[in-house]
């Protein structure tokens, strides 16, 4: 974790980049070929003639085949070596620069959120396509579902030969410090995800992620306490309900409870989950009440009144729950 | 037509954050804080408050509000949609809702970390963090996805208070099928339930088998609101609105209110429920029909319990011996519900209520149908209405 000082600087050194190139325009290898094209079609499935009926398209309101628009940002492609760049290669552009520096602190995940395109021109065969990017927009530090981080926006823009301009393609992604499962979110397995299907986790903002954070990293279940009257509170909310005080704490819960309520949940099954899944609401000793999962029982042992205990564990490869027990009597 | 209300309302207390690029906190506290902020500028205390309104686009609910800032029973609410558009909206509503009586204090609000969080400038993307998406974060990990798994833990523990069981769901299951079984509208048309059909079906979530849920179903219902005068030169006999009241309870959720002193109960549809006899004057006596929100079979319990056909814990009794069937006390969800015609979130129920008053149901009951009752979705904030003759 950075310092806010560490951070600022951080902050700083990325930010410069906004408003830069990655550097020189990138020239197509090779210029828009009907083979290529052909090629790409049938991958895709797609069998319109204007691409690939040379015979038809010359009747056509164009003269002759033109490539599919979407294939635009294939002509400047670096093709098949890039798989072998190793993340400590010296960086080929300004892009692969600020995602090093991203590494370095920590941001190794990259996953592409969003791409636009829009199309100005058609490119035919013989074009020669050059592409030319810019770092658009850096955001502040976001907390999402798979980590922390920024998202950097960048825009290209496609041109021919004769410098007209055939497309605008604004691409997203985020660098991000992955959350419980950096090896499956390295940059090198394309930002994917984990293998098995994992619990859906909660969004994480101003108002919930503290105690999140408590159960991630310090396997504890906090209950927040108002500072000025002392009234425990959850789910955690900002404000307290009784006095107004925004002022607050909190303590952290003995996990002893009793069953308030329950059901059995068996359908639909969602991946991730294994079922029949008892979910209760645990009336804790301190007063307030949490919803979780009551597990190592046959659901048709449950009864409202049930004494429990609890303790946060790890359900999946990434999600840590507090999970509840039957206490023996 | 000349608006009626002109005159009959004011702004009595205004608040505000500071304005920043940066925050530091969510929407959620930025709006309690300019909420208490003009409570304080009035004078007023949180629980005189009953009334919220704010923008469609605000990423706060008004309940999440109304619970974190310790409002009192919400007896009107609204958003306005369009941005920007929505802002002397928000007033308008406000005003109509003071003026006539809905509501006695009614905040209007809008809170957006508009540069630090969502940027207009950023488009649209799916990265917003709203208080809405942070309640759910307490009960998706855990497994509670489905509206079946909120509904279930409140039915486990009123058939643990009460002794209502499968025998009693059952019983509301079958009267809601028989009436589809006469609507050629309705999905399960000619199909009537079994006891047998019932128990063999699936479990959803235990307390809740399959035919204890509602169906999917694609369709629309709209209906057309007039004043009574226009009514009169109009096609159809009108139904008269003799009352409507929204309710939201003291800490209220949506669909997970599991943190009250009792969760096994829905506060917010005895508040409407008093509204809507106060307003008409009327009492369960009066009402001769029902259109009874059964997107579960367990929900209609409390509902019948909340506009007083029965005692409190006593409708597993009530809906014994046909009571919600055609010559029963409360013939109920004549077109099939939302159990058996189709699930349109309730407003097929308001079409069938206009129905019964016009008496044109394809399950009229034989006698006079002068009141009907119509109620909205439990769990969530709520509302009910009784629909009448014209004059
Ligand atoms: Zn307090």
């Amino acid at each position: 974790m950075m310092n806010p000082e560490e951070k600022k600087a951080f902050e700083k050194q990325i930010h410069a980049y906004i408003g830069k190139e990655f550097g020189p325009a990138l020239v197509g290898q090779d210029d828009v070929n009907q083979a290529m094209v052909r090629q790409w079609c049938e991958v895709m499935g797609d069998a319109n003639p204007a691409y690939t009926d040379t015979e038809w398209a010359a009747t056509s309101s164009r003269g002759g085949t033109i490539a599919p628009p979407s294939m635009l940002h294939i002509w400047v492609m670096q093709g098949y070596p890039m798989a072998f760049i190793k993340p400590d290669d010296p960086p080929v552009d300004r892009q692969r620069e600020l995602h090093q520096i991203f590494d370095k602190y920590g941001y190794k995940g990259v996953v592409a959120t969003n791409c636009t395109t829009e199309f100005f021109t058609e490119a035919k065969p013989g074009d020669s396509i050059q592409s030319h990017s810019t770092f658009d927009t850096i955001s502040d530090e976001k907390a999402t579902g798979i980590g922390t981080g920024y998202f950097i926006e960048t825009v290209t823009n496609f041109t021919n030969q004769d410098g007209e301009k055939l497309g605008r393609m604004v691409f997203r992604v985020l660098k991000f410090i992955p959350t419980a499962q950096p090896a499956a979110a390295e940059e090198s397995s394309g930002g994917a995800m984990s293998k098995d299907p994992t619990r859906l986790a909660p969004a994480l903002g101003h108002d919930n992620k503290w105690w999140w954070d408590a159960v991630n990293n310090d396997d504890k279940v906090l209950i927040q306490r108002c500072k000025s009257c002392e009234t425990l509170r959850h789910p955690p909310r900002p404000m307290c309900h009784k006095c107004q005080s925004l002022e607050w704490d909190s303590i952290e819960s003995t996990m002893d409870g009793t069953v308030n309520s329950f059901c059995v949940i068996c359908y639909p099954e969602i991946p991730g989950y294994s079922y029949p899944l008892v979910g209760a609401v645990i009336e804790l000793a301190e007063g307030t009440r949490l919803v979780s999962n009551v597990v190592d029982v046959d659901p048709d042992d449950m009864v409202i009144g049930m004494k429990v205990k609890g303790t946060v564990e790890q359900v999946d490869e990434v999600t840590k729950l507090p999970q509840f027990r039957p206490v023996k009597s | 037509m000349v608006a009626n209300f002109g005159g009959k309302s004011a702004i009595v207390g205004i608040g505000a954050t500071e304005f920043s690029k940066n925050s530091g906190r969510s929407e959620l506290q930025l709006a309690c804080e300019a909420v208490v902020a003009a409570l304080k500028d009035c004078g007023l205390k949180p629980d005189d408050v009953d009334g919220m309104v704010s923008f469609t686009m605000d990423s706060t609910d008004e309940i999440e509000i109304a619970r974190t800032v310790g409002l009192g029973e919400l007896n009107f609410y609204a958003c306005t949609p369009h941005g920007g558009g929505a802002a002397t909206g928000l007033l308008h509503q406000a005003a109509m809702a003071v003026s006539t009586g809905a509501a006695e204090a009614v905040v209007c609000y809008r809170s957006l970390n508009g540069r630090s969080g969502q940027r207009y400038s950023d488009g649209v993307s799916g990265d917003l963090i709203t208080s809405d998406l942070i309640h759910w974060g307490w009960h998706m990990p855990y497994g509670l996805l489905t509206p079946a798994s909120w509904v279930a833990m409140f039915t486990q523990r009123y058939n643990h208070l009460t002794g209502c069981g499968k025998d009693n769901m059952f019983e509301v299951a079958r009267q809601t099928r028989d009436m589809a079984v006469n609507n050629p509208a309705a999905f399960f048309y000619e199909k009537p339930l079994d006891r047998e059909q019932y128990d063999k079906a699936k479990t959803i979530v235990a307390p809740l088998d399959l035919f204890d849920c509602c169906q999917e179903s694609d369709g629309a219902a709209a209906c057309i609101v007039t004043t009574p005068e226009r009514a009169k030169d109009l096609k159809q006999e009108g139904a008269l609105i003799l009352g409507v009241g929204q309710a939201a309870g003291v800490d209220q959720e949506v669909m997970t209110s599991f943190y009250r002193d009792e969760l096994a109960a829905i506060p917010s549809m005895d508040i409407a429920a008093q509204q809507v006899y106060a307003q008409t004057g009327l009492c369960a006596d009066d009402i001769d029909a029902g259109v009874i929100y059964d997107a579960f079979t367990s929900i209609v319990f409390w509902q019948l319990e909340s506009w007083g056909f029965c005692k409190p814990g006593e409708a597993k009794d009530f809906v014994m011996n046909d009571n919600l069937s055609l010559k029963g006390r409360l013939p109920c969800n004549t077109h099939g519900g939302q159990l058996s015609e189709a699930y349109i979130h309730g407003m097929n129920g308001v079409n069938e209520g206009v129905r019964l008053v016009r008496g044109t149901s394809t399950n009229q009951p034989e006698k006079d149908v002068n009141n009907v009752l119509v109620t909205s979705g439990v769990g969530v904030p709520t509302g009910g209405m009784i629909l009448g003759k014209m004059k």
